[in-house]
Formats: C-alpha cells, sequence, structure tokens
C-alpha cells in the first residue's frame, strides 16, 4: 500500500525480493515511510525484518525490485545488538563522534535526547543493557536524522526498560519530528506507539494502524490470540481464556504503562 | 656514517616493523583476526621459495603469496568448515609447501632460519628503504581510513547505514597485512611475525582508554621491544628477532600483572 502524499516519501521500497542462495526470503514487498511518521515492523522469526533493513541500507542487494531513498535522507541506524570486542577500548564519547566529526556539543545534545546526559566519558564496556542502547540511539541522533532505522533496539532489555526505550523514541519524534521505522516483537509496545504497522512474513500480510492489523486474521494467524499480548491487552482481553495468559497479560499491562 | 653500523641498522628495522604493526596489530586482536595473521605469514614461506625460485624481489613474492591466501580463504569460507580449521590447513600447507619448494632449489644455498626467524643483523640499507617504505605505507593506509575501520570493525549494518562498505575495509586490512608480512620477514622471520602484531597491542590494551590511544601504545611498546630485544641479543649473544619477540612478552606479562593488581586494588 503507498499513500499518496504530497511530500516525497522518505523511503520508497517497490517490488522488493530478497534471496540468499534458493532461500527466498522476501517476496514483492511495497513499503514507504513518509516524514514524521512511527512505522513498524512485526513479523514471527525468519520472516525478513532483518533482511527488509539490511537491504534499506544497502547492505543485502535485492533480488528484485527497487529502494529508493530521498536524495540526501540522513538515516539513523540503531543496530538489533552491537557486541564491542573486550579488548577494544573505547569511550562513550569517542563512539559518539567515530561518524563524521561530530563536535562535542553535538555529542552532548545527543546524549541528553537519549536520556543519558552523563556517560560520555564513561567505557562502552562498561554500560548496562540500557545505558548501552541509549547511548546507541544518542550515536543514531548526532547527526540529526530525518528518519531512525530501530532492529530490535531492545532486544536484552527487560520490560520496564524497553517501555522506557520506546517512549523516548516517541519524545525524540516530538521534539526533532524525525520518522522512525522500527522492527520489534515486542508487540504491546508496537501497538501503543506506532502511527503504522506493518505485519511481515516473507511478503506483507496486513498492514494498517495498530487497530486495524491487531483484528486483522491474518495477523492472528502468525501471533495467535494469546501470545504477545497486544491483542489480548488492547483490544480482546475478554476473547480467550488462558488464565495463565491473562496474568501474563497483565503484567505487561502494568509495566507498558509504567 | 650513522648506517654504516649494523647495530643503528637493525634497530631502524625493528622500529620500522615495529611501527606499522601497531595499528594493524591493534585491528588484528579487536577483530579476532590472530589466526588470519598468523596464516598469512606462515604462507609467507611460499612466497619466498617462489621469489628465489624466480629471482625476484622477496617483497613481491611474499606479498602476492599472502594477498592469494587471504582471497583463498574468504572463498572457502563458510563452506562447511570452521575459520580456525580452514586457517590451519591452509597455513600449515603453504608453509610445508614453501619449505619443500626451497629444499628443491638445489642452485642455490639458502639459510632457511634466516626466513624463519629472520636476519635482522643483515638488513642493508637497501632492505630499511623497503621496510620504512612499506611501514610508512601500512600506516598511512590505516591512518587515513580509520574511522571508518573502527566502524566497520564494531559492526557491519553500522558501517553500511554510514555509506561505508565493510568489505572495502576488510580490503584495506588484508593488503596492509600482507604488507607487513613481507616486509617484517628480515625482521623476525615468517614464523614470529604474528607475535609483532598481537602481542605489542594486546599489552597496550591495559593502558588504553581510546582506540587512537591503544594504538600508540602499542607502537611505544613494539618500539621499545625492538630496541631492547637487539640489546639484549648483542648482550647475551641469543638470536635477534625472537630476543625482540621475548621482550614484547616480558612487557605483555608485566602490563597484564600490574593492571590485575590495580583491579584486586580497586
Amino acid at each position: 500500500m503507498r499513500r499518496p502524499g504530497r511530500i516525497m516519501s522518505l523511503i520508497n521500497v517497490d517490488g522488493l525480493s530478497v534471496r540468499y542462495g534458493a532461500n527466498t526470503v522476501l517476496r514483492h514487498v511495497d513499503l514507504a515511510v513518509e516524514p514524521g511518521e512511527i512505522v513498524t515492523i512485526v513479523g514471527p522469526n525468519g520472516s525478513g525484518k532483518t533482511s527488509l533493513f539490511r537491504a534499506i541500507i544497502g547492505a543485502t542487494e535485492p533480488a528484485a525490485g527497487r529502494i529508493s531513498l530521498r536524495p540526501g535522507l540522513r538515516i539513523g541506524y540503531v543496530p538489533q545488538r552491537l557486541h564491542i570486542d573486550p579488548t577494544l577500548p573505547i569511550t562513550v564519547e569517542r563512539f559518539m563522534r567515530l561518524g563524521d566529526r561530530a563536535r562535542r556539543q553535538d555529542c552532548t545534545t545527543a546524549l541528553d535526547a537519549a536520556g543519558v546526559p552523563d556517560l560520555s566519558k564513561r567505557q562502552m564496556s562498561q554500560l548496562s543493557g540500557g545505558q548501552f542502547q541509549r547511548v546507541l540511539l544518542a550515536r543514531a541522533l548526532i547527526a540529526r536524522p530525518e528518519i531512525l532505522l530501530l532492529d530490535e533496539a531492545t532486544q536484552g532489555l527487560d520490560q520496564p526498560g524497553s517501555a522506557a526505550f520506546y517512549r523516548q523514541i516517541e519524545t525524540v519524534r516530538a521534539e526533532t519530528g524525525c520518522a522512525v521505522l522500527m522492527i520489534s516483537h515486542e508487540l504491546h509496545v508496537v501497538m501503543s506507539a506506532s502511527d503504522r504497522v506493518i505485519c511481515l512474513n516473507g511478503h506483507v500480510c496486513c498492514e494498517g494502524t495498530p487497530a486495524v492489523v491487531a483484528s486483522a486474521p491474518e495477523y492472528r494467524a502468525l501471533f495467535g490470540t494469546g501470545t504477545g499480548g497486544a491483542l489480548a491487552l488492547y483490544r480482546h482481553d475478554h476473547d480467550h481464556d488462558h488464565d495463565h495468559d491473562h496474568g501474563h497479560d497483565r503484567m505487561h499491562s502494568h509495566e507498558a504503562a509504567e | 656514517m650513522m648506517l654504516d653500523d649494523f647495530m643503528v641498522r637493525a634497530t631502524l628495522a625493528g622500529v620500522g616493523v615495529a611501527f606499522a604493526a601497531a595499528p594493524l596489530g591493534c585491528f588484528v586482536v579487536w577483530r579476532r583476526m590472530a589466526y588470519f595473521g598468523d596464516a598469512t605469514a606462515h604462507a609467507a614461506m611460499l612466497g619466498i621459495a617462489m621469489s628465489l625460485a624466480m629471482e625476484m624481489s622477496i617483497f613481491l613474492g611474499a606479498v602476492a603469496v599472502a594477498l592469494t591466501m587471504a582471497a583463498t580463504v574468504n572463498l572457502l569460507a563458510g563452506r562447511g568448515y570452521a575459520m580456525d580449521t580452514l586457517l590451519g590447513v591452509l597455513a600449515h600447507s603453504a608453509l610445508a609447501f614453501g619449505l619443500v619448494a626451497v629444499s628443491f632449489l638445489s642452485g642455490i644455498r639458502i639459510d632457511l632460519m634466516a626466513y624463519l626467524f629472520g636476519d635482522i643483523l643483515a638488513v642493508s640499507r637497501g632492505d630499511l628503504l623497503v621496510i620504512w617504505g612499506g611501514a610508512a605505507l601500512v600506516v598511512a593506509l590505516i591512518a587515513s581510513r580509520w574511522p571508518a575501520l573502527l566502524t566497520a570493525t564494531l559492526n557491519e549494518e553500522l558501517a553500511y547505514s554510514s555509506g561505508l562498505d565493510p568489505r572495502r575495509e576488510q580490503l584495506i586490512l588484508t593488503l596492509s597485512l600482507a604488507i607487513t608480512v613481507a616486509v617484517a620477514i628480515k625482521v623476525v622471520g615468517v614464523l614470529l611475525i604474528a607475535a609483532m602484531l598481537i602481542i605489542p597491542a594486546a599489552a597496550a590494551r591495559s593502558l588504553a582508554r581510546t582506540p587512537e590511544a591503544m594504538a600508540v601504545i602499542a607502537a611505544a611498546i613494539g618500539g621499545a621491544s625492538a630496541v631492547a630485544g637487539l640489546r639484549a641479543a648483542y648482550a647475551f649473544d641469543a638470536p635477534a628477532g625472537p630476543s625482540i619477540v621475548c621482550v614484547a612478552a616480558l612487557l605483555f606479562a608485566i602490563l597484564g600483572l600490574v593492571s590485575w593488581c590495580r583491579r584486586l586494588g580497586a
């Protein structure tokens, strides 16, 4: 689905297919991201979410289709996980200023915006999981991106940690107006924070506002009704009768709302 | 003239190799390429044999074989064998074939030990020119691509999203490695080149807070090892190349102990 817009889309993916050898991981994917919107990609493991991201940043050649980025588009990329070898000493500030000779002032501003103002002198290896992800976010913000790409950026964080992280993303969007395209497993967070959700499973299964996607049969076929929490939490709490799931979902609800 | 003294030439050669090996060695350590470095160096023996047979410069032969080695590894990687197995097979085969090939070159009298362990005391002015030229090239290559190399070392996707191609950065490191191996043969020999890459960089780790500092400290440790190793070799009538590596290893052990004690105290 492409939305007609007055402004040119930041990212336009048109009929994208990605193959690894004989294995087709993505077929005919269409996708567009407009300035300022938060779009979330959900999908089971192996559904091609990360391949889609790799294709967008140019790390994977498409087998078919095309990807057009708005000319001069500034992308801020937050990787899924970043392993820094313990033999590599690097301070937060040095890490932040690796890219395009960012000024110290920009570095401080970006750390503020990511919610970790006091870390600049620390070694990257000494950060907690949550601090580390926020520094990655700060690094992505330093070039004043027009779009943020987040690939499961909260993997390894606990529920309150990832809820807080996504709230930070919303704050960043509100303050800078940058668009956000993210992959997430955490459906309950996805549903509350996104303008639009794309459900991916090798192809685009369904797409739309969180409420529309949550009630789509394709989505339910992939995620069921009691697994992810999103359906149970936001729309269909009364639909299912697994008591243990109920308790689980309530916990999600509590923590996501913190 | 100062360069007439063989000790001065040897010291300059050792320091030159140490300077090239330091920043490259940091990347070897950070990217866990230690065995790759070792394999490239061992394969250089085959390059030496070819150079002797064809009467061409050993530098060129070693660079050519090192690059071929890297290309072969990249080609075979991910086809059923683990990387360390693959490197082990290629490195030792190349070393063995090189040794056998050298033994067939009956026309020439060859001091095999000089290639295996270096012959730094016999460094000529021409050798010095090659060593410092090669070292300068390696340092210039790495310095000019430093931020890109670091980004690619940290994370492949991060590099792509910054508009870099990690494969090109890998190529630059491979090329630097080949040149470093080729210039270091005369100084420490094919068996100990990897030591000059890894030991100073590893020793510098506990003293450094940034990647740049680690490279500079590694160069200082490598340089000091070359100077002190040569002095020790002269004083104790020991082989020069291995003595340099011994000093580097001692510095590694001392710095490691100091940082361990400091951590216990803290």
